[in-house]
């Protein structure tokens, strides 16, 4: 099989993890020899029409594998098209595509093959040779496997920007009926062991620029989404839970494919898609806006609704939070107004103390004024009583791509 | 009003808004006229480090000055005019003016700000190298155009990032070369002075196709950040219209697959009777549903041969044939066992012969029935069928052709190539063999391959055939 084959199975293989961030590692340049930088800023270098940016070379080290994961494509029992490269055909693409610009640098995966620490060490091997060989100062992101031994890992975190166990799914139970090689509990004592290292190389780091490094951009999980029943609260519990205890830089959520009917659209039935954009909005509203999982998806109400954003959403159960005057309300206040980002809030922070805001103020920061109108005072605005029985105008577009890296 | 000639970049800007400054011109009393050649950022220039102060010496803000830097670049002409209209509000009553966005300067301002980071990012993106050959060395050429004249501000990225090579971006207003020890800058060519091939680019577009997801066209996501006007400088957006005219049936095409794949509620037990009759399991297994191959399969194609056969064949699964005519091994790969059990010196009649897997799997190739890999799921759902039969027949030697036979009884642990040819005792006979399918014998790459893999089957044959005569005269 020509590398070309492999590279098509391959990728396609690959192609169901959501991530391709390239972000928020240290920043290096090969001025003193090698070939690559980073700069701390992710770079998109092609867009598909999907809509997502390729930003890595994202592929998998083979999809033959051993396990029997009912979720994914590449499961043992699956008739999919197999492949596998060598490591040094991996070393070469990425090289190729690097020198020519197309991408940032590596993301590897790989079915497990024989057992873990024999796929792990193969992995390792090819970012090993990628560092000390061809001295690349691109981006790694490596996938582990919670099964591997420690020597490996923390091999892997030499090389790699990045490492990322995915939870795969919501609750240990839905993995345990799903995903029978797989263990909730190993996947949780892997993320701490990754974790543990990260901090003790930001303290030595700290200390002396000699320290060595591991994993500078830290770690990062994919949940699977609609495979099982588990609720969208199970969903942001299990993520709340992740970047709290093991300080997750991102939890990415896919919705399952095998894709949905084309004929289930919005919004009577609910189209994983849309539920994968929700879940990355109330991420975001718990990373970044503070929120906790009780106030968007509460025990009574399990689920979010897809008609509507959840800060939206939220806005309009607590009409009492409301109306907030951007002239004088705290931070905290602002961060929960539906339409309001947090870079807008800031800006809005900056401004008020010298220039008391107005609506016109608000359109020249495309705020979406209708959106935050019943809910804001501004110099030259109060809102009527909050209208709750009139439907609100639907917005999609309050939060970034979530798809988007960088 | 009062002209102020100036040379057009960053530093011309500085120096007379300067003196403009020193002079307490009021920026609406003057009016900046262009002169210079091309607009250039002195990026190197070592000079550059004092702060510009104005005569009533309030301080310009930091911020300003890196703002500036990079709105210079701005292809627009009412940069200069805007810059220093900022600048004069800055220094005359209005130190926090950068801080209140919706000031309409500081909007217009930042706005250009923007697009000129903007446009810097997305040449970071967008540049393509293409490998060439000069003067015996190998150089890196790429071809962009800029919205704004970044050139220069865009240079050290490219330099600290590709140091190691040779290389040069091209562009219509100004060109910049990297040789591997120092920047330099020329001016600009046209579009046909770059190359336009590369090998590696077949690779990166099989890329590009195989990592898109069919299922999920958003196509205006795609062009909010990778907007048209740069289409015709990447080499990826040549199969766009390709995959989008595709997407619609390789979705469908997942969707079936995804549907003929195994959700576990589609397998069900097989209805194996309590029996060792070979006729009332032939028949209970004619309405197996246990998966879902039944579907699309003609009908169940049971083993064949007598009850108490001292001599028993397990192959994979009946082909696009054996599913017509209902009877195993009679397609191209049976003919060829035939011809394998006669040169062995075995009777077919007096063996039984069944396969792991009851139902023909196939997927459609044009109007031809293409032959698929049974799974472990289905083979585990049809296997209490083989062990039926296992039970009635109780051969003296077990033959497993091929692979999927081998795992179906046996295990993950057997390997055909290592394990073939010799006689062992498994959990479901004795004298057990593993030898290849008959059908991999049609796969061989040429004559004296196929030679050699027949005569080795053939041997396998005889090896049975020569325990069974001893075992059994």
């Amino acid at each position: 099989m020509d590398v070309r084959t492999k590279l098509s199975i391959l990728a396609d293989a690959a192609k169901y993890d959501a991530s391709c961030a390239s972000s928020g590692t240290v920043q290096r340049t090969s001025r003193d020899g090698g070939i690559g930088s980073t700069t701390g800023m992710g770079i998109c270098h092609s867009y598909t029409p999907d809509g997502r940016c390729v930003s890595l070379l994202k592929i998998l080290l083979t999809n033959f594998c051993v396990y029997d994961c009912l979720y994914c494509i590449n499961r043992a029992s699956s008739g999919v098209r197999r492949a596998r490269f060598t490591p040094e055909e991996i070393v070469n693409l990425t090289l190729d595509f690097y020198r020519r610009n197309y991408i940032e640098g590596l993301f590897l995966s790989s079915g497990i093959i024989r057992n873990p620490d024999h796929t792990m060490e193969q992995v390792v091997q090819v970012a090993r040779k990628l560092r000390v060989e061809h001295g690349f100062r691109g981006y790694i992101h490596l996938k582990t496997i919670p099964e591997a031994s420690p020597e490996l890992i923390e091999e892997a975190g030499r090389w790699a920007d990045r490492l990322s166990i995915n939870i795969e799914l919501p609750t240990a139970q839905d993995l345990g009926k799903l995903a029978p090689e797989k263990n909730h509990d190993r996947i949780r004592h892997a993320m701490s062991v990754i974790e543990k290292r990260v901090t003790e190389s930001k303290v030595g780091r700290a200390k002396s620029r000699k320290a060595p490094l591991f994993a500078p951009a830290g770690q990062s999980t994919q949940m699977i989404v609609g495979a099982t029943p588990s609720s969208d609260r199970d969903v942001l519990a299990q993520a709340k839970s992740l970047y709290d205890q093991h300080r997750l830089r991102r939890v990415y959520y896919s919705a399952f494919s095998p894709i949905p009917d084309a004929s289930s659209k919005l919004p009577v039935t609910a189209p994983p898609l849309v539920r994968e954009h929700r879940l990355y909005q109330a991420d975001w509203l718990m990373r970044f806006y503070g929120f906790e999982v009780d106030e968007i998806a509460s025990p009574g109400a399990p689920d979010l609704p897809l008609d509507l954003d959840p800060k939206h959403a939220w806005a309009l159960r607590n009409p009492e939070w409301f109306p907030v005057d951007l002239n004088r309300a705290p931070r905290e206040l602002l961060l929960r107004v539906p339409g309001l980002g947090v870079r807008n809030v800031d800006r809005i922070l900056a401004i008020r103390r010298w220039h008391s805001l107005r609506l016109d103020d608000l359109t020249r920061l495309r705020v979406p004024v209708q959106k935050a109108l019943p809910f804001i005072v501004t110099a030259d605005h109060i809102p009527r009583a909050l209208g709750l029985a009139s439907k609100p105008a639907r917005q999609l577009e309050l939060f970034d791509n979530p798809t988007r890296s960088a | 009003m009062r002209r102020i000639f100036f040379v057009q970049n960053f530093a011309g800007w500085r120096k007379a808004a300067r003196d403009a400054l020193a002079a307490e011109l009021d920026p609406r009393s003057i009016v900046w006229d262009e002169q210079g050649d091309h607009p250039r950022l002195e990026l190197f220039d070592e000079q550059e480090t004092a702060p510009v102060v104005s005569a009533n010496t309030s301080p310009v803000p930091r911020d300003f000055v890196e703002m500036a830097r990079r709105v210079a670049c701005h292809r627009s002409e009412q940069r200069w005019a805007l810059l220093y209209r900022v600048l004069w509000r800055l220094t005359h009553g209005e130190p926090h003016l950068l801080r209140i966005e919706v000031d309409p300067d500081v909007h217009d301002l930042v706005a250009m700000d923007k697009a000129v980071r903007r446009d810097v990012h997305k040449m970071r993106a967008f540049v393509r190298f293409r490998e060439v050959r000069r003067e015996g060395a190998v150089w890196f050429v790429a071809w962009f155009e800029p919205a704004h004249h970044i050139v220069e501000l865009n240079a050290p990225f490219f330099r600290d990032r590709f140091a190691g090579m040779n290389w040069s971006i091209l562009t219509p207003d100004r060109c910049v070369h990297w040789d591997g020890s120092q920047l330099s800058f020329t001016a600009g060519v046209p579009r046909a002075d770059a190359p336009v091939h590369d090998d590696a680019e077949a690779l990166w577009l099989t890329y590009y196709g195989s990592i898109f997801n069919p299922a999920r066209v958003k196509t205006r996501a795609m062009q909010s950040e990778m907007p048209k006007k740069y289409w015709r400088n990447l080499p990826e957006t040549a199969i766009l219209p390709e995959l989008l005219r595709e997407a619609p049936s390789r979705t469908a095409e997942m969707i079936a697959r995804s549907r003929s794949k195994a959700t576990p509620d589609e397998f069900h037990p097989a209805p194996v009777p309590d029996s060792t009759s070979l006729a009332t399991l032939r028949k209970a297994a004619l309405g197996c549903t246990a998966c879902p191959l039944y579907r699309n399969a003609t009908q169940t194609v049971f083993g064949e041969g007598p009850k108490h056969a001292p001599l028993m064949f397990v192959g994979e699964q009946p082909g696009d044939q054996e599913d017509v005519a209902g009877r195993p091994f009679v397609g191209p790969a049976g003919r060829l066992f035939d011809r394998a059990l006669e040169d062995a010196g075995i009777d077919r009649p007096s063996a039984y012969v069944t396969n792991a897997v009851k139902h023909f799997k196939w997927e459609p190739r044009g109007k031809r029935r293409l032959h698929a890999k049974p799974n472990a799921r289905e083979m585990t759902a049809c296997r209490p069928w083989l062990l039926a039969e296992l039970a009635a027949v109780r051969p003296v030697v077990l033959v497993l052709l091929g692979g999927t036979a081998a795992q179906s009884l046996l295990g993950r642990e057997v390997r055909v190539m290592r394990d073939r040819g010799r006689i062992f005792p498994s959990a479901h006979c004795e004298r057990t063999l593993v030898t290849v399918h008959p059908s991999a014998l049609l796969r061989a790459p040429d004559e004296t391959a196929r030679e050699r893999n027949y005569a080795e089957f053939v041997a396998d044959l005889k090896l049975a055939a020569e325990v069974l005569r001893r075992t059994h005269p």
